[in-house]
């Protein structure tokens, strides 16, 4: 097994084919999502490759380390960054195909209009372990 | 086996201990240890005398633990091996052990952790889980709790509103694990009201059982959180809410009126209406008038800009809004709502808008953007 994370972008990621603000969708339409997103999660649970999935408020501070006895710095959010992560999704599978496969699904989550979204979700691999054996 | 009982023990059991010379850390770890034996070997031999047998346990699991630590260091310990009588036992074990593991020194989260633990008998496991941390990173969190307390004498007594606003906490904040931290805050505040004559603690408690009454109707089949003005009266627990009405009107009797009783009458004049349209939104506010008297607190005056808005109309309740700080939590939900009920949708969806942006947790981000969605597409048509 190999584990894969499932990122989503708030901001970053190539625009999406069905790409309208979450509030400009109708009402149903916001609940389906969240369906679709709370299903899919249970669904990897139950296939045992669910490993953890968290969400990220959009506001966020950069910090930096300023020098002895001083506080850290803090600044932003920056408008010019371009990368800001909405949220993740860790899964155990097989194979990295198996990886591109449910990163697919998760990114034909229903959006305005009922419609798949086509989001671009970005998959990438753990590191694992050294393995035991190795001759 | 009852667990329920087993875990009411958990502090008694702790007390005597102590009380027999463990130190607190020592006490607290044995009768854990104790707890894990009596879920082995109950089921098939169960004891008659619950807490003598869990006393005998855990004081077994005391020595043993001193001796292997004694051993471990090299040095000449010497480990009384009868138990000592206990002395004469003025104050209540369990009591203090509510003041001990709320103590001030300890930050707000080891006190939740260590009160979970030592008063509640939950397993670091179950705790862990309930904040979704790992189990390795509460049970750091716990020892360390426990060795800052450390000093503290235990019959020394406490401060009740310290204890209270762990409590709270326990009810307020946690995810569900294997364990309902609701059911769990309202079951140690039973213990503790039965315990004190504070009618603070029976306020509190009264709280917690008018807002668990309204939990089944509170979230839909779906996860979705359904506002109060929505939901579903009849699945409210009527014997919830008759029992914190009981101890609420017992608690305001004694003319000592304090913030949980405050919130209490709140919650209890929502739980009279039997639809929302109902409620006595006057009283309401009077209410939270002496809430913000008792507290100052900027949420409080949030809250009631709400209810002034239901009772004197919209405007005033942007009135009431005015002076507050618009970076509170939850300020752009509430301005969103009055400004909808005043008739300006296109004000309200972009606040409701702004208010998902910075909402605290993700089923209230998801209700406050179907509320911007819902006047976004009503603007629409």
């Amino acid at each position: 097994m190999a584990k894969y994370l499932l990122l989503k972008h708030y901001r970053g990621a190539p625009a999406a084919v069905n790409d309208v603000p979450m509030d400009q969708w109708t009402p149903e339409e916001v609940t389906a999502h969240v369906q679709y997103m709370r299903d899919f999660a249970a669904r990897l649970e139950g296939t045992g490759e669910f490993v953890d999935g968290q969400a990220l408020a959009p506001e966020g501070t950069f910090v930096r380390y300023d020098g002895e006895g001083r506080p850290p710095v803090t600044d932003g959010p920056f408008a010019e960054t371009k990368d800001l992560i909405a949220g993740w999704m860790v899964i155990d599978v097989e194979t990295y195909e198996r990886a591109i496969e449910l990163a697919g699904e998760l990114s034909a989550a229903p959006g305005a209009g009922g419609k798949p979204i086509h989001e671009w979700l970005e998959v990438r691999p753990f590191y694992g372990v050294p393995p035991t054996i190795t001759e | 086996m009852d667990e329920a009982l087993l875990r009411t023990l958990t502090p008694t059991v702790i007390g005597i201990l102590v009380r027999r010379g463990a130190d607190f850390a020592a006490a607290e770890d044995a009768v854990q240890d104790a707890l894990v034996e009596a879920v082995r070997v109950w089921p098939d031999d169960p004891p008659r005398d619950p807490k003598g047998w869990l006393v005998t346990a855990a004081w077994r699991k005391f020595l043993d633990a001193a001796r292997a630590d004694t051993s471990r260091r090299h040095r000449e310990v010497r480990v009384d091996d009868e138990p000592v009588p206990e002395p004469g036992v003025a104050v209540d074990d369990t009591l203090q052990m509510y003041f001990l593991c709320a103590h001030p020194s300890l930050t707000p989260a080891s006190a939740v952790a260590l009160t979970l633990r030592a008063v509640g008998g939950l397993t670091t496991r179950q705790i862990a889980q309930a904040y979704l941390v790992p189990e390795a990173t509460m049970a750091q969190r716990i020892s360390r709790a426990k060795r800052t307390v450390s000093g503290v004498r235990f019959n020394q007594p406490g401060d009740v509103a310290t204890v209270l606003r762990v409590l709270y906490l326990v009810f307020n904040e946690g995810y569900s694990g294997d364990v309902d931290l609701a059911a769990e805050a309202i079951r140690l505040t039973r213990q503790l009201a039965a315990k004190t004559n504070h009618e603070e603690v029976a306020g509190l408690l009264a709280l917690m059982l008018l807002h668990h009454a309204r939990r089944p109707a509170r979230t839909g089949p779906d996860g979705r959180l359904v506002p109060l003005a929505e939901q579903d009266r009849g699945r409210w627990n009527t014997r919830l809410i008759a029992e914190g009405v009981d101890v609420l009107q017992a608690a305001l009797t004694r003319d000592r009126l304090g913030e949980f009783q405050a919130q209490a009458a709140i919650a209890a004049l929502h739980a009279d209406a039997r639809t929302a349209e109902e409620t006595d939104w006057v009283q309401i506010v009077e209410w939270y008038d002496e809430l913000v008297r008792l507290t100052d607190n900027p949420v409080a005056r949030l809250n009631r800009a709400v209810a002034v808005g239901e009772a004197d109309g919209p405007r005033a309740g942007l009135a009431a809004l005015a002076g507050l700080d618009p970076a509170l939590p939850r300020h752009a939900a509430v301005a969103a709502y009055l400004h909808e009920r005043d008739g300006d949708p296109v004000t309200a969806a972009r606040l409701y808008a702004e208010a998902a942006r910075s909402a605290p947790s993700l089923p209230e981000r998801d209700h406050l953007t179907r509320q911007a969605a819902r006047l976004n597409a009503q603007l629409r048509s």
